[in-house]
């Protein structure tokens, strides 16, 4: 990774190596979602190439720290979703663990 | 001289009282104007709207200063999205490796992540190393061992490690699959399937030739124990997901000997590494009326559907009219906008109106930020596994990144 600018705290192109689409995209996502930045964008520089550059400019406060929080917010917004999913998976679990127990018992009636 | 006097005069007009009046109007504060965006922009943010030609307003809107102009924050605060944010389990198949769930309340830019890191980066094993011993069959040794390395194996690969190039192949990062089978001269023509393929616990069974004989053979793998003895496989063995794959054919006097290793990976490096054998999602279809449809029209609307999304409601004293019975059941296959559905032909002159009428109110849309979640196993974890570890996945992404900057 590597800071592409080091005159202007506002703005700043930051390489991440290794990443594609998947997390610069949801980054830019959450980037956007900042009343604090004015314009975030990636791209890709070649196929072939295992890198995206995330640019960041903000009203004011250094690129680097609204990236950061960005990525801590998706991060805490995937824990909640980890959360959640879960629940519901338990909950639809147990509902059809029930459904069948339900099924059992209904048959036992009918055989005796 | 002119200037002077009329700036004497505003001096007089405005007034203390009306100039914090003016500093603090809000016009959304009049108790005339509604909260919230104006219906039409509040239906263009969340719908995407399908046209009998292509779909309109497909992008969301992520700026979060989008809507300032009419005094709305589009930004998605994280208790907002914490609480509308809803998952809803809608089925799984009977051998539980279909699962489809509802996601609603989130960015389509983070559920394709989700399925972006379902197909390519949650790791699985697969066979990598195909020894052949012997092959006399009609598949070719490298074709061989490319169907081998899609065969999808169960065996829960939070156990393994990746096998770097420099490591020993050892039970931490290795499975071996044996595979002798033969069909003996007069017999018919045979299959060769993945249930002939044996795990051994113990490592390869072959042995390598180079060397002087040592007290102990080498083989292909250094195993210090026996996979036997790990308790995950102590009572379900590593096997292919399905025993009725079938690897290939076997003519008389046709044979096949050979080892499989297995090894952890991803999908972005090989395909045969994807845990899924597709995830994807789709928005919810909404289909609205905009207008009633009764008598004719109404039974021509409902066979016009191929999906049956709609139903003919009774209204009492013999009318009748379609109604919106199953939206989710919507292909968006656009045939209910077709204004020539079952009429004849238009006249070139004088086109029957009534026809436009169709198009114009039957409302295609998709819900934006609900998405229906489909994800098929191929058998090595359960898809709701598979989906928590995708979402880890992402979270340590986002810590790497953290981590980096600071
Ligand atoms: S688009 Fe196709 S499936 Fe959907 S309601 Fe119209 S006719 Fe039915």
């Amino acid at each position: 990774m590597e800071h592409g600018s080091f005159t202007n705290e506002r703005e700043g192109t930051f390489t991440l190596a290794e990443e594609d689409h998947t997390l610069a995209n949801a980054v830019r996502f959450m980037l956007n979602q900042d009343p604090r930045v004015t314009l975030a964008g990636y791209s890709i520089p070649h196929p072939s190439l295992e890198c995206v550059n995330i640019r960041v400019q903000t009203t004011g406060d250094p690129a680097r720290e609204v990236l950061k929080d960005a990525c801590q917010e998706l991060m805490i917004m995937n824990r909640h979703v980890r959360s959640v999913f879960d629940k519901a998976v338990a909950e639809f679990k147990a509902e059809q663990e029930q459904k069948k127990q339900r099924e059992i018992d209904s048959m036992d009636i009918e055989t005796h | 001289m002119a200037n002077e006097v009329e700036e004497e005069e505003m001096k007089r007009i405005v007034t203390e009282t009306e100039k914090t009046f003016a500093k603090n109007f809000n016009i959304f504060d009049l108790p005339d104007v509604a909260p919230g965006l104006p219906p039409h922009l509040e239906l263009q943010r969340t719908r995407v709207f399908c046209k009998n030609d292509a779909p309109i307003h497909t992008t969301s809107v992520s700026y979060s200063g989008a809507y300032n102009a009419v005094g709305e924050n589009n930004s998605v605060k994280l208790e907002s999205f914490s609480e509308n944010f809803r998952v809803e389990v809608i089925s799984t198949s009977p051998d539980g490796m279909e699962l489809e769930f509802d996601m609603i309340g989130i960015d389509a830019a983070i559920a394709n992540a989700f399925r972006r890191i379902l197909l390519a980066e949650v790791p699985t094993m697969a066979i990598e190393k195909v020894f052949v011993a012997n092959n006399t069959s009609i598949v070719q040794d490298e074709v061989l061992a490319h169907r081998m390395g899609l065969i999808p194996i169960v065996a829960n690969p939070r156990i393994f490690e990746y096998l770097s190039e420099n490591d020993q192949p050892n039970e931490k990062n290795t499975i071996v699959f044996k595979l002798h089978a033969k069909c003996a001269k007069g017999e018919v023509r045979r299959k060769v399937l993945t249930n002939e393929l044996i795990w051994l616990p113990n490592g390869s069974e072959l042995v390598k030739e180079s060397g002087v004989s040592t007290s102990k053979p080498k083989t292909f793998t250094s195993f210090c124990r026996s996979q036997d003895s790990f308790p995950e496989f102590a009572d379900n063995p590593i096997a292919p997901s399905y025993p009725d794959i079938l690897i290939a054919k076997l003519g008389p006097g046709q044979e096949i000997e050979l080892e499989a290793h297995a090894v952890k990976g991803i999908g972005k490096t090989h395909a045969k590494w994807s845990p899924v054998a597709t995830a994807w999602y789709r928005m919810l279809p909404e289909v609205i009326l905009q207008k009633e449809f009764e008598g004719e029209q109404a039974q021509k609307l409902v066979r016009a559907c191929p999906a049956k999304v709609f139903d003919i409601e009774d209204m009492g004293n013999g009318r009748k009219r379609t109604k919106v019975a199953r939206p989710r059941d919507c292909t968006l296959c656009r045939e209910c906008l077709r204004e020539e559905f079952g009429e004849p032909k238009p006249k070139a002159k004088g086109e029957d109106k009534s026809k436009r009428e169709w198009i114009d109110n039957v409302a295609l849309r998709r819900v934006k930020n609900h998405f229906i979640f489909k994800i098929e196993s191929t058998g090595s974890l359960p898809p709701d596994v598979l989906f928590t570890e995708a979402v880890k996945i992402l979270e340590d992404k986002c810590e790497r990144v953290i981590a980096d900057l600071s």
